[in-house]
């Protein structure tokens, strides 16, 4: 075996193939930039080396400066983790001509694999299901429109360079053919420099499901069965789940097969994706391959029990593969969250800045039979850079079945500490509650239909309020108590703590009776229904973990004047807890309405203005640009909501704004 | 038979002799107890409410433990005959006094009533607020007023005026003796203002407050100057620009609470320690996140909150003049349960340094820590006084002047913790060693010089090459930014890591809490006001 690896990739999949390296007994090395001196995979690999500036494009993706340090190392082969060098086959080549392994697919196969027109044709002639399109280059509208009825309505145009929902048009009829073959073009050439066109079927109740195969270097190719990734926001994967709801074993095999077939018909080995479409009606049609280890793969860990990383290292080192097709079972349900540091509340604007807290689930085995795994590549008092990729961390659960391993998601999201940026916590959390989501009855199109305002909190039902309700109630008391266990009370004359009190969250009043014993605190509603809460919470811990009514329950708990800020299942409450007199006095309190900022534009993150493009008294239609604020590297460029007339501009250009602040008035 | 006029008009009380005759006397007290609950009857209070105001009765209730209140004067009348006030004398004279508990520990209180004449102050409305004063300066307890008053009692004219002098004056006496705290939970004009002004905290209710010397009417016909009373005197005004307020809160309800809230931090009197509570936070915590607080860019700001909340048992602290000269940051936390003073250089906010406003609102809050026999913690990341025209001008070596004096007069346990930097003036200002710190630490990150090393190698190699002053620069920077030429001379007790900062301070605290210092015999002092 190698006696020691570098590992050309930074943040979570950096310190996981480091685990699984140290596991086998391989030293590792870790390669990092500026901004990642302190970053958790170089603390945790055997040796480190400074390859330059913070910007990926200076340092991760230049081939010579992982060259130099591979050099330096003495390191015998490399895993490139995903993104940056993984599918890179000049980087591959290198590495051969060095006489390094490459811990991944050989470079003909990234090559063969890295164009969507050519994958798709080796695909057709390995006998792959393929959406049905044209595969040659458009010449005009016209032949657009041709094509598009020929393959039968709704078609998808698409630029043969893109990527990421850029130049690509739905057409459900000739004129829109007509329109999007033009505008994709447009977008095409001005994004990529590319403007070659492609047509395709577009597939109705779309799901994304994926098959991991794994080859080695002995003509063994199996599949690893398939995960789901419909959940998606803007074609990045939110969840993650393997297997998938929707499969039949019969389509399972049939894909798995095919995976399997164009594998082998590129000479692949090493761990790879292929990744396909599946309409409504269970047919599927072939998108692409990823040569390379995948984000989500460690859904398809826990149900398989295969350590993918220990294996594509075994790979490259010219091991065969030591199970066959036959063995690898489907064992359970596993699912994935992936935690980014995007604010849900603010459209999923990215947020940076530092981790002031960061406690992860516990991991490993969970008292209801369930497993709980978080691949991370931060610590608490870590940078969130603006340089990376902003996830945080893949949070994985296992359980039995699909509903245990949802419910394991959902304790393991509750217990989830993330504070001093914005995050998506909330988000999964809520789509973990939804019902739909619980019934496997997805599509790529669930984020967009389900939240199609954006995401403002998950609105929790009636049993699940009455818990928190209760539990705050009893939470309450435990602080109240305490209160009155201040030094210079009055002998004698103490405060007594009562057990009449009213719960108020989400504007609905909650008078509670409180009967405690040593053990925990029955809690009687005005209807008679009495919750029992047991919990060994004291006040200013940050979790809160209860039994209610002999189910747990975990709630991020905070403090606010007079109750609680209570966090839970992608729900952010403000819960009150009163004296009855205290809740009767406070209902004469006036509502006061936040301020109307529809007459403002407001800097939606922490960034630099780059650029004022209206000046006071100009009239500005809607979706005018107005300003371009600098945040992560990104020019966000911010665009008046309605027709109006800058009254001022109060931000000048080069002044970096926090949240909220004003950039400038409308009259 | 006994007969006397009852403030519900057209109804006379009367008392009979015998077993009769009790049970009536006792439901006279009741009746005449109802009556002066009602204040100024239920059109008025209706109106306060609509205003999203309580009433004076309503907002004890909520300010104290259930049913703790003890109420005196409750029959109090005016003695005014002029202009026909002789025909409305209403129970309470437009103020409710007594005294309760919070969380079991005992206060006085008066809240004024809006509903009676305005909550205006007469001469016995004034005499009331008078006795509670008197007996929690004798009794050793704090004294909270509610304020909600439309000034002087005009009818009584220079009657009015000394009943406010009456309280001013026990203000004074009050002043470091028992904790004084005024809300401001409507109007408060003129001379009023005068007495919260001389207390420790005034709190503001917002859109239902405002405090003012002289109303708009009176600015726009002296100085022609048109303004709103919420622009001149609001909760925004004063908590952010003049610093008169040190908090403000939505409505009565939270604001009450929160006053609860800052009474268990406080001792009762200047006889007591600050009070301990228990505590559900291990002393010995440590924090590894500490350990990365402080950016490798020295020029980087940080959030010095962070610090605080981290340091604080149960990351609770209860913040005082947060809106303004946030530049530094006072408040209090507990540790090991018990009260700590928090000052501490924000480097968010004009790097930290210190300017006129800062060192005035730090000043006065390191002041009333050692009036009361409160521990101060002081997190220092200082680079310096703010320098420019404008501090000059505006006096900044008197106002600076105050925190130093302050700290220097401090008796009570200093405990300082130097993150950064720590340059020059500031450095000695900031609890220094020499100012009778009693521990004070440094983390390795710390720089103790007398400025930063570029100007410091500029001045002291002047006239050299910009390459030798680079080169100089970086000697200085290695010799100097560091913590261990203030070690070696013994102006740091210790170099601490960071992540172990709680349990150090827990253990500075705890070894200091038998400590006696006193100062020499003095009529007072005179710190450069």
């Amino acid at each position: 075996m190698f006696k020691k690896i570098l590992i050309a990739n930074r943040g979570e999949i950096a310190c996981r193939v480091i685990k699984t390296a140290r596991k086998m007994g391989i030293k590792t090395v870790a390669v990092y930039s500026d901004a990642d001196r302190g970053a958790l995979h170089v603390k945790m690999a055997d040796e480190a080396i400074h390859i330059g500036p913070s910007p990926a494009a200076q340092s991760y993706i230049v081939i010579d400066k992982i060259m130099a340090a591979i050099k330096q190392s003495g390191a015998e082969a490399v895993h490139p983790g995903y993104g940056f060098l993984s599918e890179n086959m000049n980087f591959a080549a290198a590495l051969e001509a060095a006489g390094v392994a490459f811990i991944g697919p050989p470079s003909p196969a990234i090559e063969a694999m890295g164009d969507k027109i050519t994958s798709k044709k080796l695909a057709m002639a390995a006998g792959v299901s393929t959406v049905p399109g044209h595969m040659g280059l458009i010449a005009d509208a016209d032949e657009a429109v041709k094509i598009a009825g020929q393959i039968g309505y709704p078609v998808m145009i698409k630029a043969s360079a893109g990527g990421g929902g850029k130049g690509m048009r739905i057409a459900w009829n000739d004129a829109e053919a007509r329109e999007g073959f033009q505008s994709s073009k447009n977008e095409a050439a001005a994004s990529f420099g590319d403007d070659r066109i492609f047509i395709e079927k577009f597939v109705t109740q779309p799901r994304h499901i994926e098959i991991q195969v794994l080859a080695d270097k002995h003509g063994n190719t199996v599949y690893l069965h398939e995960r789901e990734c419909s959940i998606q926001r803007r074609n990045q994967k939110v969840i993650e789940e393997a297997p998938s709801p929707f499969l039949d074993p019969e389509t399972r095999k049939a894909m798995g097969e095919q995976a399997c077939a164009l594998a082998r018909a590129v000479g692949y080995t090493s761990a790879g994706t292929v990744e396909f479409i599946v309409d409504g009606s269970r047919n599927f049609y072939f998108l692409e391959m990823n040569t390379r280890l995948q984000v989500e793969h460690p859904v398809t860990e826990l149900i398989t029990g295969v350590d993918l990383v220990e294996q594509m290292i075994r790979v490259a080192y010219g091991e065969k593969l030591p199970f066959q097709q036959q063995d690898l079972k489907i064992n359970g349900w596993a699912m994935e969250s992936r935690l980014y540091a995007e604010d849900p509340y603010r459209n999923f604007l990215p947020s940076i800045g530092r981790l002031t807290r960061y406690r992860p689930p516990v991991e490993g085995a969970t008292p209801r039979g369930g497993i709980v795994r978080n691949d991370t590549g931060v610590f608490e008092g870590g940078e969130i850079s603006m340089f990376y990729d902003p996830m945080i961390a893949k949070l994985c659960t296992w359980g039995p079945t699909r509903a245990d391993a949802i419910e394991e998601m959902r304790l393991a999201l509750d217990t989830f500490e993330v504070e001093g940026i914005g995050h998506n916590l909330p988000f999964v959390g809520a789509v973990m509650e939804h019902p739909r989501f619980q019934s496997g009855n997805i599509t790529t199109a669930f984020i967009a239909e389900e939240y199609p305002e954006g995401f403002q909190g998950a609105t929790l039902d009636a049993d699940t309020l009455a818990r928190v309700a209760a539990s705050a109630a009893a939470m309450n008391r435990v602080a109240e108590i305490r209160r009155t266990r201040i030094s210079g009370t009055m002998d004698n004359h103490e405060r007594r703590v009562g057990d009449d009190w009213v719960v108020t969250l989400q504007g609905v009043e909650h008078a509670v009776k409180i009967a405690a014993d040593h053990r925990g605190s029955d809690v009687t509603f005005a209807d008679g229904r009495t919750i029992r809460v047991e919990s060994a919470w004291v006040p200013g811990q940050s979790l809160a973990a209860l039994t209610v009514d002999g189910a747990a329950l975990v709630m991020k708990v905070g403090k606010i004047s007079g109750g609680f800020r209570l966090r839970l299942r992608g729900a952010d409450l403000k819960v009150h807890v009163r004296t009855p007199r205290q809740a009767e006095l406070a209902k004469l309190m006036l509502e006061k309405l936040p301020p109307d900022t529809s007459k403002f534009l407001l800097c939606p993150m922490p960034g630099l203005v780059a650029k004022i493009m209206v000046a006071a008294g100009d009239e500005v239609q809607e979706g005018q640009a107005l300003a371009t604020v600098e945040a992560m590297k990104m020019e966000n460029i911010l665009k008046a909501e309605r027709r109006g007339v800058v009254k001022a501009v109060k931000a000048a250009e080069g002044s970096s704004l926090k949240v909220d602040e004003v950039i400038m008035e409308f009259e | 038979m006994l007969c006397f006029p009852c403030p519900v008009p057209g109804v006379m009380l009367t008392a009979f002799e015998g077993e009769h005759a009790m049970k009536d006397i006792l439901q006279q007290l009741e009746a005449r107890r109802a009556v002066a609950r009602q204040g100024g009857g239920q059109r008025r209070i209706d109106a306060q409410h609509a205003k999203g105001k309580l009433t004076a009765r309503e907002r004890i209730e909520l300010l104290l433990d259930e049913g703790s209140f003890e109420e005196f004067d409750m029959f109090v009348a005016h003695r005014c005959t002029d202009f026909g006030m002789e025909a409305d004398r209403p129970a309470g004279d437009g103020v409710v006094t007594g005294w309760g508990t919070v969380n079991g520990r005992m206060v006085y209180v008066f809240s004024q009533d809006f509903t009676v004449f305005g909550g205006s102050l007469s001469e016995t409305h004034a005499q009331k607020i008078c006795k509670i004063m008197d007996m929690a300066m004798q009794n050793g307890a704090p004294v909270i007023g509610l304020n909600d008053s439309g000034g002087a009692r005009i009818q009584e004219g220079v009657a009015s005026l000394a009943g406010y002098a009456e309280v001013f004056q026990r203000n004074v006496m009050a002043s470091g003796v028992v904790p004084q705290i005024s809300v401001i939970m409507g109007p408060c004009a003129g001379g009023a203002v005068y007495s919260p002004a001389m207390t420790d905290f005034i709190f503001m209710v917002k859109d239902s407050s405002y405090m003012f010397v002289t109303g708009p009417d009176v600015v726009k016909t002296v100085t022609n100057e048109v303004v709103t009373a919420e622009e001149l005197g609001g909760a925004s005004t004063h908590t952010k620009k003049s610093s008169v307020a040190d908090g403000a809160f939505e409505n009565d309800v939270e604001a009450l609470a929160e006053v609860r809230r800052l009474v268990d931090f406080l001792p009762l009197n200047n006889r007591q320690k600050a009070p301990v509570r228990p505590f559900f936070d291990d002393p010995a915590r440590l924090e590894a996140s500490l350990d990365t607080l402080i950016p490798e860019n020295p020029n980087q700001p940080y959030d010095m909150k962070e610090l605080i909340e981290k340091l604080a048992d149960e990351g609770d602290f209860f913040e005082i003049q947060r809106d303004f000269a946030a530049n530094i940051i006072t408040g209090f936390v507990r540790i090991e349960g018990q009260s700590v003073g928090v000052v501490a250089n924000q480097p968010m906010v004009l790097a930290g340094c210190l300017d006129i406003d800062s060192s005035r609102k730090a000043a006065r809050f390191v002041r009333f820590c050692d009036a009361f026999e409160i521990p101060i913690l002081t997190l220092v990341d200082v680079p310096g006084f703010l320098p420019g025209v404008a501090q000059e001008l505006g006096g900044v070596i008197k106002h600076g002047a105050k925190l130093l004096f302050a700290y220097g007069e401090a008796t009570v346990p200093k405990v300082t913790v130097i993150t950064r930097k720590a340059y020059g003036g500031a450095y000695d200002v900031m609890s220094s060693k020499h100012l009778r710190g009693d521990f004070n630490y440094a983390w390795p990150t710390a720089e103790i010089a007398v400025m930063g090393a570029k100007g410091a190698t500029e001045i002291i190699h002047r006239g050299k090459s910009p390459e030798e002053i680079a080169r100089l620069t970086k000697e200085y920077e290695d010799r100097f930014a560091n913590p261990f030429v203030a070690a070696e001379k013994g102006f740091i007790d210790e170099v601490i890591m960071p992540h172990s900062t709680r349990r150090r301070i827990a253990r500075a605290f705890a070894s200091l809490r038998g400590k006696k210092l006193a100062n020499p015999w003095k009529k007072h002092d005179n710190i450069p006001l």
